[in-house]
C-alpha cells in the first residue's frame, strides 16, 4: 500500500460523532511522504472532517491520527501551532480573510510567525502571487476576486510557510474544466518541487485520477476502498467503482 | 432557565479569558487601532446627533415645567447633571450596543460561517486573540470617549433651546451648568461606560465567535447581540449607581 516511506499522515481507527450521526467509523488509512491521496465519497461521509481532524480543528472520539511521530488528538497550546505549521490547509472556499487585501492575506502568515523583514515578505508575497498568476491583484479585497482567483489565492495562502503537507478541500468544486485543471497543476507541480504530501478532498474524478498516486473512497463514514486508482477500479464494492466511474 | 446560566456561565469564561489574554503577547496594536475606528470614530455621527438632538429637546420640556415654578435658571444644572450622571452613559451604551454591538456579532459569525476562523488557526493564527480581545478593548476604550461627546453635545443642544427661548449667552449657560457640579459627578459616571464598553464588546463577540450556523447564524448573532447587550446595560448601569453612591457618598443628589 505504501512505497516503503513513513507515513506523512496516518489514521488509526478514527471515529467523530455529531450528536447522533456518526460520519467517520473506524477508520484506518495512512500517505506516505511525498505522495498525493485523494479522498472520495458521496457528499456528507465525512471528508472534509477528516481534513479538520488532521489540522485540530476538530478532534475525533476515539483513535489517533498520527503526523511524524505527534498523536494530533493530544497536541495543545505551542506543540499544537507547531505541528500546524507543517500543514497548509486551502479550504472549499478559500476562506480568504475578507476584511484584509491579497497581498495582506498572504503576508500575515508571514509577519505573525516568522522573523521576516517586511521587504522579504514583500519578496515573498509577491512571487508567491505569480506562481499562481495573480501579481497584478495583490491590492484588490478579496470580494473582487473570481471563484477561481479566489481559490489560486487560498492557495498561495496555505503554501506560505513551506507546509510539508497540503490539504485541499475540493479545490476544483465550482470552476470551470480549465480552471480546475490549472489548480491541480499547481498541485502536482508543488508535489513535483518540493515533495509536498497531498491529501485532497474531491468529487472530480477526472482530477482526482490526474492527481492521486492513490485513492480512499469514504462512504457513510466508512472506508470502502483504497489503493490505486487502478486497485480502486477493481474494487469489490460497487459504491468504490462508481464513485471513480469505472462502471460507466 | 438551565439554559440561561449556561450561556451565562459560558459567557463569564469568554469575557475573563479576555482579559487575560489582553495582557499576553503580541499585543495586536494594529488591531486594536482598526477597532477602535471601526467602533469608535464610526458611531461619533450618531453618538453625537442623538446627544444634540436628546439636549434639545429635553430643555424643551423641562424649561416650561421650571418656569411654572419659577426656577428656570437651574435648567442649565439640571441639564448638565442629568447628561454627565445618567442620560450620556446609558443611551451611549445603547447606542454603540446597537450599532457596534451588532456589527461585531455579524462580522465574527459570518468569518466563523465562511471558515475564516478555521482559516486563521490552520495557520497557527490564535483567533481568539487577533479577533476577539482587541474588539473588546476597544469598545472598552471606546466608551468613554463616546460617552464624553454625548455629555457635551448634549449640552450644545441644551443650550440652543434655552437661547431660543430665553436669549440665554453662553457664558451665562455654561456658569450656570457647572457652578454646582462636582468631579464625583463627572469621573465615576464617565468611567462606569469602561464596563459597558467590556459587556457589549464580550456579549457581541461571544454570540459571533460561536455561534456557527451558516447565514441565518449571521442575523441571530447581530440579534442576540444588540438584546442581550442592552439588556445587561441597563441592568449594570443600576448596580454600578449603587456602587459610585456607596464609594462616592457625595455624588447621591
Amino acid at each position: 500500500m505504501t512505497n516503503g516511506h513513513a507515513p506523512a499522515v496516518a489514521f488509526d481507527q478514527v471515529s467523530k460523532s455529531f450528536g447522533s450521526k456518526h460520519v467517520l467509523s473506524d477508520v484506518s488509512w495512512n500517505v506516505p511522504v511525498g505522495e498525493a491521496v485523494c479522498i472520495l465519497g458521496r457528499s456528507g461521509t465525512g471528508k472534509s472532517v477528516t481534513l479538520k481532524l488532521i489540522i485540530a480543528l476538530l478532534k475525533p472520539d476515539q483513535g489517533s491520527i498520527w503526523i511524524d511521530q505527534d498523536d494530533v488528538t493530544h497536541l495543545e497550546g505551542p506543540r499544537l501551532s507547531a505541528m500546524r505549521r507543517k500543514i497548509g490547509y486551502l479550504f472549499q472556499d478559500a476562506a480568504l480573510f475578507d476584511s484584509l487585501t491579497l497581498y495582506e492575506n498572504l503576508a500575515v502568515p508571514l509577519a505573525r510567525l516568522t522573523q521576516k523583514s517586511p521587504g522579504e515578505i514583500d519578496y515573498v508575497v509577491d512571487r508567491a502571487l505569480g506562481q499562481v498568476g495573480l501579481a497584478g491583484d495583490k491590492a484588490k479585497m478579496p470580494s473582487e476576486l473570481s471563484g477561481g482567483m479566489r481559490k489560486r489565492a487560498g492557495l498561495a495562502r496555505a503554501l506560505m510557510l513551506e507546509p510539508r503537507i497540503l490539504l485541499a478541500d475540493e479545490p476544483s468544486s465550482g470552476l470551470d474544466r480549465i480552471t480546475a485543471s490549472e489548480i491541480d497543476d499547481l498541485l502536482l507541480q508543488r508535489k513535483a518541487e518540493h515533495k509536498t504530501t497531498l491529501i485532497v478532498v474531491t468529487h472530480d474524478v477526472h482530477g482526482a485520477r490526474r492527481v492521486a498516486d492513490r485513492l480512499v473512497v469514504l462512504d457513510r463514514g466508512k472506508l470502502i476502498a483504497q489503493g490505486t486508482v487502478a486497485e480502486v477500479e477493481q474494487s469489490e464494492n460497487e459504491v468504490a467503482r462508481n464513485l471513480i466511474g469505472s462502471n460507466a | 432557565m438551565t439554559n440561561v446560566f449556561e450561556i451565562a456561565g459560558k459567557v463569564s469564561l469568554f469575557g475573563f479569558r479576555a482579559a487575560i489574554d489582553s495582557f499576553r503577547r503580541p499585543f495586536e496594536g494594529a488591531q486594536i487601532v482598526r477597532q477602535l475606528g471601526e467602533i469608535g470614530s464610526k458611531s461619533l455621527p450618531l453618538v453625537i446627533a442623538s446627544g444634540f438632538a436628546l439636549g434639545a429637546v429635553m430643555t424643551f420640556h423641562t424649561h416650561s415645567t421650571l418656569v411654572m415654578f419659577g426656577a428656570s435658571a437651574i435648567s442649565p444644572a439640571v441639564q448638565a447633571l442629568a447628561f454627565f450622571l445618567e442620560i450620556g452613559p446609558l443611551v451611549t451604551g445603547l447606542l454603540v450596543a446597537g450599532r457596534a454591538g451588532s456589527g461585531i456579532g455579524a462580522v465574527l459569525a459570518d468569518m466563523r460561517a465562511t471558515e475564516q476562523i478555521d482559516g486563521m488557526e490552520s495557520l497557527s493564527i490564535d483567533s481568539f486573540k487577533f479577533l476577539v480581545v482587541p474588539r473588546i478593548i476597544a469598545c472598552t476604550l471606546a466608551l468613554p470617549v463616546l460617552t464624553l461627546f454625548m455629555d457635551f453635545s448634549g449640552l450644545a443642544g441644551g443650550f440652543l433651546s434655552e437661547f431660543a427661548t430665553s436669549r440665554l449667552s453662553l457664558q451665562l449657560y455654561i456658569f450656570r451648568a457647572f457652578s454646582n457640579f462636582q468631579w464625583t459627578n463627572f469621573w465615576p459616571p464617565t468611567l462606569k461606560t469602561c464596563v459597558f464598553g467590556f459587556t457589549i464588546g464580550t456579549i457581541s463577540s461571544f454570540f459571533g465567535y460561536t455561534i456557527n450556523e451558516g447565514a441565518q447564524g449571521v442575523g441571530k448573532a447581530a440579534t442576540s447581540s444588540v438584546v442581550v447587550s442592552s439588556l445587561l446595560i441597563i441592568l449594570l448601569d443600576v448596580m454600578l449607581i449603587k456602587v459610585i453612591f456607596f464609594i462616592f457618598p457625595e455624588s447621591a443628589l
